[in-house]
C-alpha cells in the first residue's frame, strides 16, 4: 500500500498586494488570528461597519509599522477577513482600526481613532509581567499577538472527575506563591503553582478552581491608597481584557510570549497528579465599563451587539462594574460558546465556574427568562459535554437563582443559602437546625431533579471573610480598600468569639480554632460538592478585609510558614478530606432517602439529638445529629456525625449499629490534638458504645466497624 | 543560527550558535531533521545560543520527536540559567537530557541504552522525568 502525501495548498499564495504586503482573501473562519501556510489569516466581525483595516506593529513601538484596508471584496456578510504573507510572526502585535455610525442614542459608538483588539485574540501583550508599570499614553495598551497552537501534551486529556467525587480548591494563580515563603522558582505564576502540585497533593484536593486567569488589566482603577501608600490595583482580575488569552503576567515566560505553553504546562501536570481544573470565568462585563470606559474592542466594533444598552443607549450595569455583557443576544451566545469550547479543547480545562451568573438568564433588556438561550447552548454543547458548569447564581442586579437557575439537569450552583445557613448555625444562631438539616444532605430542596451533584457547598470564597476571618470578626474591616469601609458585604453572618480581630486570649483563640474545624468537618461531610478557599486550611487571615480584591500583597497571599505554624489545622483538615474520599456514603450523586424502604436496615440519612432518633428540631435548637448509612447491608457503612452550637456540652445517646459493629471515634473538635482526628482506618474505638459527649461548640464524627 | 556537526565517538554534536527563532529555526529543522542518525546519540550544543523564541522551543521539540522515530536519544548541553527556567516553566525540559559538560553529555548518552519505539507512553515518560530533573 503506498501512501499519498498532503499536496501543497492552492490557496497558499498571494494574489494582490496591498500597503506592500503579498496578501489574498482570507478564509472568514475561524475568526480571529490563525497561522497558515505562508502567513496570517485574520478574520474579524462586525454587523454594521463601513470599513475596517488591519494593523501592524512591531512589538511594543507606539506606531504601526503597516495599516492594511479591507479591500470590501474581502469581506463576506459582516466579517472582514484577509490572510497577509511573510509576516515575523513572533515580532509583531496586530490590531484593527473599524469605521462606522458614531450614534450613541441607537447604540453604536464606533471610534475610528482607536485601535482595536482582536476579541479572539489567542495572547495579548501589553501586560506581560505582571505590575510593570505601564505607558498610560500608549494608544494601544492591550495588543493582540500571534503564537503557535501546537503542544505536545503526552497523552493528556480531560480528567472526568465524577462531581460527586469532587473536592474544589478556589485559588488564586499568584496569590498562591507569590509570598517569598512559597520558595518556588516562578512565584506568583502558573509554574509556580506546578511546584505546589505535590502540597495539593497531600491536601486531597483533586480540582482547583482557579480565579480569573484570561487577561486583564492589574492596573484597571489602580490608586495609591493616601494613609498606607500601597498601590491598590485589580488583584482578583474580575474585568476580562481578551477572552481568548490567558493572563500573560500570570506566566513566567509571559515576557517572551509563551504563556499559552506554560498555562498548558500547567494543565498537563495537574491532570498528571489527579487534579482537575476549573477556570472563573466573566461574562457577565468587560473591561470596557461604561461610556466614560476605555475602549478595547467590542464597543468600537459592534457596541449594540455586545452590550445590553438602555433605549437611551447607555449601558445597563446588572453586574455592578459599568456595563452588561449581552449574552443572549445570539451573535454574543456564540461568542461565549466558542471561547468555553476554545478553553475545553485547546487547553483541556474541566469546567467552568459562571461570575454572577444570573446575568446569564436576563435578555437584552434585561428582564430574566425562564429559557435562557445561553445556559441552554451550553448545557447542550457537545464539547462541553463532560465540563463542569457551576453558576454563581446570582448578579448584582438583584436576582437570585440559587435553586432556580435554569439548569437543564446541567448546571451546578454556588449553594450561597448552605453558606449562609452553616454560618448562622456556627455563632449559634436559633432557627437554623431545620434548614442546616437539609443542606448537609445536598438541599433537596433546592436541587430534587439535579441531585446533591447541583450543590457545590462551600462556608467561604474569594468573596467575603476568610474562615478565620469569620470566627475573628462582627464586621468587615476594609479600611485598607481606600474606600472608607464602605465596599464589601454587610450580611457576614460572621462571630468574632469574644473580642474583634486580634487578641492572645486563649479561651478565645481555643474556641476560633474549634469553630474552624467545626466548620470544615461540617463541609467535608455534606452532601454535595464540597469547596474551599485555599488558605483557610492555614487560617489565613485578611485582618478582617472581606473584600480583598485589590491587594497585591500578603494579606493576599498564601503564607506558606502558617503550613507549619497551623499545621494542627491542616492536619485536620487533610484527614477530614481523605474521610471523605474514605466514605462513598457521605458523596452520593442523590439525595439520601430518610427511610427505610425495606424496613430491616437503616435509612440513609436518619437523624439524632441527645437521644437517639429523636431530632430536636425546635427553633431554640441549637444541635444536629445525623447518621449517613448505606441503603443496604453490602458494603455496609455508617457515619455519624454531631455537631453542637451550643454553648454548653451535651451527653448524646448513640443509634445502635448492627450486631458486632462498633463506634470509632474519626474526629472531635474538642479535643486537643493530636486526639482531635484521627487518619482515616485508625480510628480508635469508643470505650461507651451507647453515648458520647459533644463539648461546647464542638462537633465529632463517629466512623462504625463491623467484625471484620 | 549557524550549525556545526561533528561526531565523537558513536555520538553525534550539534552545535547551534546565534538565536533559535521563527527567522531561524526552518533553517536549523532542514539541517538538523535530516541528519538525525538512526539509533545513534545526539547531543545539542546550546552554549552559543542566547535566546530561543516560542518557535526555537517547538524547533526543539521537533528534535526530540524526529529522533524518537529513528530510536535516536537527544540531550541537550550548554542551557543558560534563563533557558533552562523557560524550558522547566512551560515543560519541555521534561523531554529532554540535560547536561552540563561535553563530557558529562557524552556520558549520559553512552549510559542511556536508547530502547524501541514504546506503545504505551506513561513508562517512557517517567524515565524522561527523572532523567531531566526537572522536579
Amino acid at each position: 500500500m503506498t501512501s499519498t502525501a498532503i499536496p501543497n495548498r492552492i490557496d497558499s499564495f498571494p494574489t494582490e498586494r496591498i500597503g506592500g504586503f503579498n496578501v489574498r482573501p482570507g478564509r472568514t473562519q475561524p475568526y480571529g488570528a490563525t497561522l497558515v501556510p505562508g502567513g496570517v489569516n485574520f478574520s474579524v466581525f462586525s454587523s454594521c461597519a463601513t470599513a475596517a483595516s488591519l494593523l501592524l506593529f512591531h512589538c511594543g513601538e507606539a506606531e504601526p509599522f503597516a495599516e492594511l484596508p479591507f479591500p470590501d471584496e474581502f469581506r463576506i456578510g459582516g466579517v472582514w477577513a484577509m490572510t497577509v504573507f511573510d509576516l515575523d510572526h513572533e515580532y509583531i502585535e496586530y490590531g484593527y482600526r473599524v469605521r462606522g455610525p458614531d450614534t450613541p442614542q441607537l447604540g453604536d459608538r464606533f471610534d475610528p481613532t482607536r485601535i482595536l483588539a482582536d476579541p479572539y485574540a489567542k495572547a495579548m501583550s501589553g501586560r506581560d509581567v505582571w505590575g510593570k508599570p505601564p505607558n498610560w499614553n500608549d494608544p494601544y495598551p492591550y495588543r493582540s499577538r500571534l503564537t503557535f497552537d501546537d503542544f505536545d501534551w503526552d497523552g493528556d486529556r480531560p480528567l472526568h472527575i465524577q462531581p460527586e467525587d469532587l473536592v474544589i480548591y478556589e485559588m488564586h494563580v499568584r496569590g498562591f506563591t507569590r509570598d517569598p515563603s512559597a520558595r518556588v522558582a516562578n512565584p506568583g505564576t502558573y509554574a509556580g503553582l506546578v511546584e505546589k502540585i505535590p502540597y495539593l497533593k497531600e491536601l486531597g484536593v483533586n480540582c482547583v478552581e482557579l480565579m480569573p486567569v484570561f487577561e486583564f488589566d492589574e492596573f484597571e482603577n489602580s490608586r495609591v491608597h493616601p494613609e498606607t501608600g500601597e498601590t491598590l490595583m485589580n488583584f482578583w482580575g474580575y474585568s476580562t481584557v481578551g477572552f481568548f488569552a490567558p493572563k500573560a503576567g500570570y506566566a513566567a515566560t509571559g515576557r517572551f510570549g509563551m504563556q499559552r505553553d506554560e498555562f498548558k504546562n500547567m494543565v498537563k501536570e495537574l491532570h498528571r497528579a489527579g487534579i482537575a481544573v476549573v477556570l472563573d470565568v466573566v461574562f457577565n462585563h468587560t473591561a470596557e465599563g461604561n461610556e466614560n470606559g476605555p475602549t478595547i474592542h467590542f464597543r468600537s466594533l459592534d457596541n449594540r451587539t455586545y452590550y445590553m444598552l438602555t433605549p437611551e443607549g447607555y449601558y445597563y450595569n446588572f453586574s455592578g462594574t459599568g456595563n452588561t455583557f449581552n449574552c443572549n443576544n445570539p451573535v454574543v451566545r456564540d461568542y461565549v460558546l466558542s471561547c468555553l469550547r476554545y478553553w475545553a479543547s485547546e487547553y483541556h480545562v474541566d469546567g467552568f465556574r459562571f461570575d454572577l451568573a444570573a446575568i446569564l438568564d436576563r435578555d437584552p433588556d434585561g428582564a430574566p427568562m425562564d429559557n435562557p438561550p445561553l445556559p441552554e447552548s451550553l448545557a447542550y454543547d457537545p464539547l462541553l459535554r463532560d465540563c463542569l458548569l457551576i453558576a454563581e447564581a446570582w448578579d448584582a442586579g438583584g436576582l437570585y437563582k440559587v435553586g432556580s437557575f435554569p439548569n437543564y439537569l446541567r448546571w451546578a450552583e454556588w449553594n450561597g443559602k448552605y453558606r449562609d445557613v452553616v454560618r448562622r448555625f456556627l455563632k449559634g444562631d436559633t432557627g437554623t437546625v431545620s434548614e442546616l438539616a437539609t443542606r448537609v444532605v445536598g438541599s433537596p430542596d433546592l436541587y430534587r431533579t439535579r441531585g446533591a451533584i447541583a450543590s457545590v457547598n462551600f462556608i467561604t470564597c474569594h468573596d467575603g471573610f476568610t474562615l478565620a476571618d469569620l470566627v475573628s470578626y462582627d464586621d468587615k474591616h476594609n479600611e485598607a480598600n481606600g474606600e472608607e469601609n464602605r465596599d464589601g458585604a454587610n450580611d457576614n453572618n460572621s462571630w468574632n468569639s469574644g473580642v474583634e480581630g486580634p487578641t492572645d486570649d486563649p479561651d478565645v483563640l481555643s474556641l476560633r480554632d474549634r469553630q474552624m474545624k467545626n466548620a470544615m468537618l461540617l463541609l467535608l461531610t455534606s452532601q454535595g460538592v464540597p469547596m474551599l478557599l485555599a488558605g483557610d486550611e492555614v487560617a489565613h487571615t485578611q485582618h478582617g478585609n472581606n473584600n480583598a480584591y485589590c491587594h497585591d500583597s500578603p494579606v493576599s497571599w498564601f503564607d506558606w510558614k502558617q503550613a507549619d505554624e497551623n499545621a494542627e489545622l491542616l492536619r485536620f483538615v487533610r484527614n477530614c478530606i481523605a474521610f471523605r474520599a474514605a466514605h462513598p456514603v457521605l458523596r452520593g450523586r442523590n439525595h439520601p432517602r430518610g427511610a427505610d424502604p425495606t424496613g430491616g436496615w437503616y435509612p440513609e440519612v436518619s437523624w439524632h439529638g441527645v437521644h437517639a432518633w429523636q431530632p430536636d428540631w425546635s427553633p431554640s435548637s441549637l444541635l444536629l445529629a445525623f447518621m449517613r448509612s448505606t441503603p443496604s447491608p453490602q458494603d455496609a457503612d455508617h457515619v455519624y456525625v454531631a455537631a453542637n452550637a451550643h454553648w454548653e456540652p451535651h451527653p448524646l445517646e448513640l443509634p445502635a449499629l448492627p450486631p458486632g459493629w462498633r463506634w470509632h471515634l474519626f474526629a472531635d473538635t474538642a479535643a486537643t490534638a493530636p486526639g482531635d482526628v484521627h487518619a482515616p482506618g485508625t480510628e480508635p474505638v469508643l470505650g461507651d458504645q451507647e453515648s458520647i459527649t459533644v463539648g461546647p461548640r464542638s462537633a465529632l464524627v463517629l466512623v462504625g466497624r463491623g467484625p471484620s | 543560527v549557524d550549525i556545526r556537526q561533528q561526531t565523537i565517538g558513536s555520538i553525534r554534536v550539534i552545535s547551534l550558535h546565534g538565536d533559535l527563532d521563527g527567522r531561524s529555526s526552518s533553517v536549523a529543522q532542514e539541517q538538523i531533521l535530516p541528519a538525525l542518525p538512526a539509533d545513534g546519540r545526539v547531543l545539542l550544543d546550546l552554549s552559543d545560543v542566547p535566546f530561543i523564541s516560542s518557535a526555537g522551543l517547538r524547533t526543539m521539540l521537533l528534535i526530540y520527536r524526529q529522533a524518537q522515530c529513528v530510536n535516536s536519544t537527544v540531550a541537550l548541553l550548554g542551557l543558560s540559567d534563563e533557558l533552562r527556567g523557560v524550558l522547566s516553566a512551560t515543560g519541555f525540559l521534561a523531554f529532554f537530557i540535560v547536561t552540563d559538560s561535553l563530557t558529562g553529555g557524552v556520558e549520559a548518552l553512552r549510559a542511556e541504552t536508547a530502547g524501541p519505539l514504546e506503545a504505551g507512553r506513561d513508562p517512557a515518560r517517567t524515565t524522561e522525568l527523572r532523567r531531566s530533573g526537572a522536579r
